[in-house]
């Protein structure tokens, strides 16, 4: 009778020490417990270490001068400036080559990716090739060979060749005319914002009368006709205020006009063609995950396989791809940090410099990993609110 | 019934304009006139690359020679014709042993070797799906392999002679972080991927921003961090090996990202089993190491390759933190004066891109065919 | 799985991991019975491996030097390559007990980053090298305006090379490298016009590049650079030993012993020599400083004096072929003076 009763007293509980509860909260009391206690030993650690070693701590170093030159400075920057500044240019730095790195990696990636599924054979065999190579060598070592590649079969700067607009091309970069903007030049900026919201205006407009009536404009011309044709005619009508700052020679090398750094172009061209390896796989992945029926019925209603490309199957194939796409544009931001192996002035170069200068090794790791941080969310931010539009598509 | 066919029609040829070589040009490469242009640009390309990359890697390449002489034209200080332009395989040759093991002392490289071959011997019958004693092979694959390896390497037993970590180098250096890295990855990434399923929520975070941390951060970040970091979060006196520091970072670092494979695995391991393993009355561990763990990373193996790959590829970053990995012990050879020509470095760095290639691209092909072979039972 | 992680990892701690207890330097030293001495990676004359991976270079040597003090062996030394990132953190946290890696001694690193320098090891001064044949008529570091320069990152090279330029208001494009190697093969391949570094530096440098006698060393110094081995701050013995090895280098060249002679040299007549090289009876001068009595006797063996250091090294009888110039003994009207040993 005895046991009846406490089977009936605790129905379903067993010990104590099998409650899931309380082992749950167990395990959760004692994990903290161990990680606080490990950072607070790791904190002693360092604040003992800093202290016997005489280290400076603190971010004040931040405002110090920084009395090193960087080679390409987005933003205004001598040696004077602060090291806060420095840092600000190697960030800036990173965005630009990993912006530009992403735009090409994904056009050169989808041409490479549908030439996977191509009907010509050679073409499927060349585009195979590229992916198998770029795919299975290391992306530093990408970046050595467009390096080297760049510097030897590029001439000195005396020899350099000369290309059409006054542009030349030699071992100390590309160098174009660049514009110089003269009075009355807003007046090009505003036609051509205006021209922009025109051409979107009535692209929707043109959208419209098709969904309603069928009836076809062509919008694309008429979008080349507003972009291109407004500003030149506030060019003209403005009096011609802009003019260009030719390159020129000079002892060592070309002065004015806009230089393009070799460790700038091999830095964006091996990120480029590396990344482009994977997300034509993506690509293709993406393609041959819309069903062939897809494919057949547009054919069935007489589209053309560019239109059925362009029309059907990529924008279906986009839902596929763009999930994996992100993470490929993270990886290419992230990869960017190998420009300190070429001397591109990125975040990690020059936030290293830094953190040398001044050996103040905690912080300099920090801000790093931070910025870093910073820059993966944005990025991923950026790509959810893509899909979230890709998805709304759907029925 | 006599218009009824009592026997098979003999079966006829295609139409000669569906088979044979022309058939096959005309559906490939010349369907149209799009298709032509294509073809065309194909050949050209072809036609253009290849010959410049024969030429330059056999044709015209130097294949043994003492010093630079043999790979400099006249006007460098060679013996080469002016205008030469061929592979300096002579360097690879002359260096070869260092691509391999680095400053490894030459009378101790019977070792490497030596662990080498067990390698190879226990991983070749771990790959094949034929051959049985998985279980044990796994244990000295991954559990006696590494402790043998570790002091055969590292020597100060059994009378061998002690050879610290900075004297290890090149391919020896890329293989033992990587297969470390693998070892250590994997169960840390699996419990981490498990975390992160947990229904503590404070386990969960922890899980969460560990793996998001890693994730968006570079690898060199985290080797800047276990080089110049690591040492100062360390009481006085206390120092890692270099080696070892490296170990962790890169270990870590492929942790962050084999959660994330196994997450998924254990995501598309569907509701009931779980409920299955509950219902037996199995624990948590029970559970997940009976049931879901063996469906779970099986399901992602194609996954865990790529990683390792990734990984594989991603030891070559320890030159930044001066390590010599191959890539870094190619590239340290080039300031070699004995050695240093126009062609130097791009042979070296082509040497390394094939090693490189050769074991990303093995183990891709790996990945795929496990990927075949596993296919038909879990596609429905 | 996870046991046998813990398995893996536990074994490699247990290898790899120095520990050591915050007693003194040299305890810890003869405790694991080598110094462990950080060396750059890669830099001809001052510390770089030879084919067989052993370490060569005036800043190994040193090394050797201390260990032949300490242990009167001077095998008994390991080496560190460590990047010009990497020096400081690895000799604050223990990790190498010398950074003898051609270290610019300023009063920055002396405070802020918690090193103590020991002396000056060799005298340097940052020059430039262009090559001659491309740029004919460049003969001067005045005419330099609008080049392109290659420089070595997070070294007080870049700061120099910045200030240098600013003072004289001219522009420059700077090209700056991780590492040594990278800088030379960018040079050598044509990437910038003009190479700064220290100028024993240059004279080593040039002579990996492809055609050496195209490039010349600009004479202009636009910097002090005097390098030496640092150790860390709050070990005084430790200091001392360190300080001391490279007095006696000096002090055994100006009194003419070396690696040849120093065995007959112990019977001199000279009671200064007997002092220094611990034959005076009751001596305490090696116990005193923490190592043996024939400390000067062992280091001599081991890597000779400092001239002789100098001459095998970066001096007449390397390729280097650097003049000693201000490294001359200060009886030689250099700047290497030794306090007296006694």
């Amino acid at each position: 009778m005895a046991s009846q009763e406490i089977l009936r007293e605790e129905p379903s509980r067993g010990s104590f020490v099998n409650d899931p509860k309380v082992r749950s909260l167990f395990f959760q009391t004692l994990v903290v417990v161990l990680l606080f206690g490990a950072v607070w030993w790791i904190v002693q650690n360092v604040i003992d270490n800093l202290q016997r070693l005489h280290i400076a701590s603190g971010f004040q170093f931040l405002r110090g001068r920084a009395g090193f030159d960087i080679s390409d400075t987005p933003i205004a920057y001598t040696s004077d400036s602060t090291y806060g500044r420095a840092i600000i240019v190697g960030l800036l730095n990173t965005v630009i080559v990993a912006v530009a790195g992403i735009i090409t990696a994904t056009i050169i990636g989808f041409v490479i990716g549908i030439g996977r599924l191509s009907q010509n054979w050679l073409i499927r065999k060349i585009c195979t090739v590229y992916v198998e190579i770029f795919r299975n060598i290391p992306p530093l070592l990408v970046i050595f060979f467009w390096y080297s590649g760049v510097l030897a079969v590029l001439p000195a700067p005396r020899e350099s060749f000369h290309l059409p607009f006054g542009s030349f091309l030699n071992q100390r970069g590309f160098y174009f005319p660049r514009a110089v903007w003269g009075e009355g030049a807003w007046l090009i900026l505003v036609a051509l914002v205006v021209g922009i919201a025109m051409a979107w205006f009535v692209a929707r407009a043109a959208r419209q009368r098709q969904m309603a009536t069928g009836q076809q404009f062509p919008v694309f011309w008429t979008s080349v006709a507003l972009i291109a044709g407004l500003p030149l005619l506030a060019y003209v009508l403005s009096g011609f205020p802009l003019s260009f700052d030719f390159p020129k020679q000079s002892t060592f090398n070309l002065t004015g006009g806009f230089q393009v750094k070799p460790e700038f172009l091999s830095l964006y061209l091996a990120l480029s063609c590396y990344t482009a390896a994977f997300i034509a796989e993506i690509v293709r992945a993406g393609i041959r995950g819309v069903s062939k029926g897809q494919t057949e019925a547009a054919a069935a209603l007489g589209l053309r396989s560019g239109s059925i490309l362009r029309l059907v199957v990529v924008p279906q194939a986009m839902r596929i791809v763009i999930p994996p796409l992100t993470s490929q544009y993270l990886n290419l931001t992230k990869n960017s940090s190998l420009a300190i192996a070429i001397g591109y002035p990125d975040l990690t170069a020059t936030a290293g410099t830094v953190l040398n200068q001044t050996g103040q090794a905690v912080e300099g790791v920090l801000i790093m990993m931070i910025a870093y941080l910073v820059l993966s969310l944005v990025t991923s931010a950026v790509m959810n609110v893509v899909n979230a539009r890709m998805a709304l598509v759907e029925r | 019934m006599s218009w009824v066919r009592t026997e098979m029609a003999l079966a006829q040829p295609a139409p000669t304009s569906e088979r044979g070589p022309i058939a096959w040009v005309r559906k490939n490469l010349t369907g149209s006139v799009g298709d032509m242009v294509l073809t065309v640009l194909g050949i050209a390309i072809v036609a253009w690359i290849l010959p410049q990359v024969i030429n330059w890697a056999f044709i015209n390449a130097q294949w043994t020679g003492p010093d630079r002489t043999v790979c400099a034209t006249v006007a460098q200080g060679g013996i080469k014709p002016d205008g030469w332009s061929g592979a300096c395989w002579a360097f690879v040759n002359a260096k070869f042993g260092q691509f391999m093991f680095g400053t490894y002392p030459v009378e101790e490289r019977w070792r490497p070797i030596l662990v080498a071959i067990l390698f190879v011997a226990l991983l070749v019958p771990m790959l094949m799906p034929r051959v049985p004693r998985k279980g044990l092979n796994a244990v000295l694959l991954f559990l006696v392999l590494p402790i043998v390896s570790f002091f055969l390497l590292i020597g100060g037993v059994f009378g061998l002679p002690h050879v610290e970590t900075s004297r290890w180098g090149g391919l020896l250096v890329t293989l033992s972080l990587s297969f470390v890295g693998i070892a250590v990855s994997l169960p840390l990434g699996t419990v981490l991927a498990l975390g992160r399923r947990s229904k503590m929520p404070i386990i969960k975070t922890l899980c969460v921003v560990f793996i998001e941390t890693v994730r968006g951060i570079p690898l060199i970040t985290v080797l800047f961090f276990v080089s110049v970091m690591l040492p100062l979060f360390l009481p006085e006196g206390v120092t890692f090996d270099k080696f070892l520091r490296a170990l962790i970072g890169v270990s870590l670092f492929a942790a962050a990202y084999m959660a994330e494979v196994v997450r998924g695995g254990l995501q598309a391991i569907p509701k009931g089993q779980y409920e299955g393993a509950d219902s037996l009355g199995l624990g948590y561990w029970q559970k997940m190491g009976l049931i879901v763990l063996p469906q779970a990373l099986k399901l992602v193996i194609p996954g865990i390759v790529n990683t390792f790959i990734g990984m594989f590829k991603d030891t070559s970053l320890v030159l930044i933190i001066s390590m010599f990995d191959l890539l870094g012990v190619v590239k340290q050879n080039f300031s070699d004066a004995n050695w240093a020509t126009p062609q130097t470095a791009k042979s070296g760095l082509v040497f390394a891109a094939f090693v490189f290639w050769l074991f990303c691209f093995g183990m891709s092909r790996y990945s795929m065919y496990t990927e075949r072979r596993l296919d038909t039972g879990y596609k429905r | 799985m996870k046991n046998i992680a813990i398995g893996i990892l536990g074994a490699a701690t247990l290898g790899l991991m120095a520990s050591a207890a915050s007693a003194g330097t040299l305890d810890t030293v003869k405790a694991k019975g080598f110094i462990q001495c950080g060396v750059s990676t890669g830099l001809a004359g001052f510390s770089a491996p030879d084919d067989k991976g052993d370490w060569q270079g005036i800043d190994a040597d040193f090394c050797r030097a201390v260990a032949a003090a300490v242990f009167g062996d001077g095998s008994k030394v390991k080496f560190t390559p460590l990047s010009a990132k990497e020096r400081f953190t690895a000799l604050q946290s223990g990790e190498v007990d010398i950074l003898s890696r051609n270290t610019t001694w300023t009063i920055n690193r002396d405070t802020a980053l918690g090193l103590n320098f020991i002396g000056v090891t060799y005298y340097d001064g940052q020059g430039f090298m262009i090559n001659a044949k491309k740029l004919p008529g460049v003969n001067s570091a005045l005419q330099l305006s609008g080049a392109a320069v290659c420089v070595q990152s997070g070294t007080t090279t870049e700061l120099n090379l910045a200030d240098y330029f600013k003072a004289n208001k001219m522009e420059y494009n700077p090209v700056v490298f991780e590492k040594l190697e990278e800088v030379n093969a960018a040079y050598d391949a044509g990437r910038c016009d003009v190479y700064t570094t220290d100028q024993s530096g240059l004279y080593g440098i040039r002579l990996t590049l492809g055609s050496p006698a195209d490039h010349v060393v600009l004479p202009e110094i636009i910097s002090k650079e005097p390098l030496g081995p640092a150790v860390r701050q709050g070990d005084d013995q430790w200091y001392h030993i360190v300080k001391w090895t490279y007095f006696a280098l000096l002090q055994a060249e100006e009194l003419g012993i070396t690696k040849a002679n120093v065995d007959e040299m112990k019977n001199s007549p000279s009671p200064e020599i007997k002092r220094v090289l611990g034959q005076e009876a009751d001596t305490k001068i090696g116990t005193d400083l923490g190592v043996s009595n024939d400390w000067v006797v062992n280091i001599v063996k081991a890597v000779g004096n400092y001239g002789e250091m100098f001459d095998k090294n970066v001096g007449s009888g390397s390729p280097l072929k650097i003049a000693r110039g201000i490294n001359a003994l200060w009886t030689k009207g250099g700047l290497q003076y030794a306090p007296p040993i006694r």
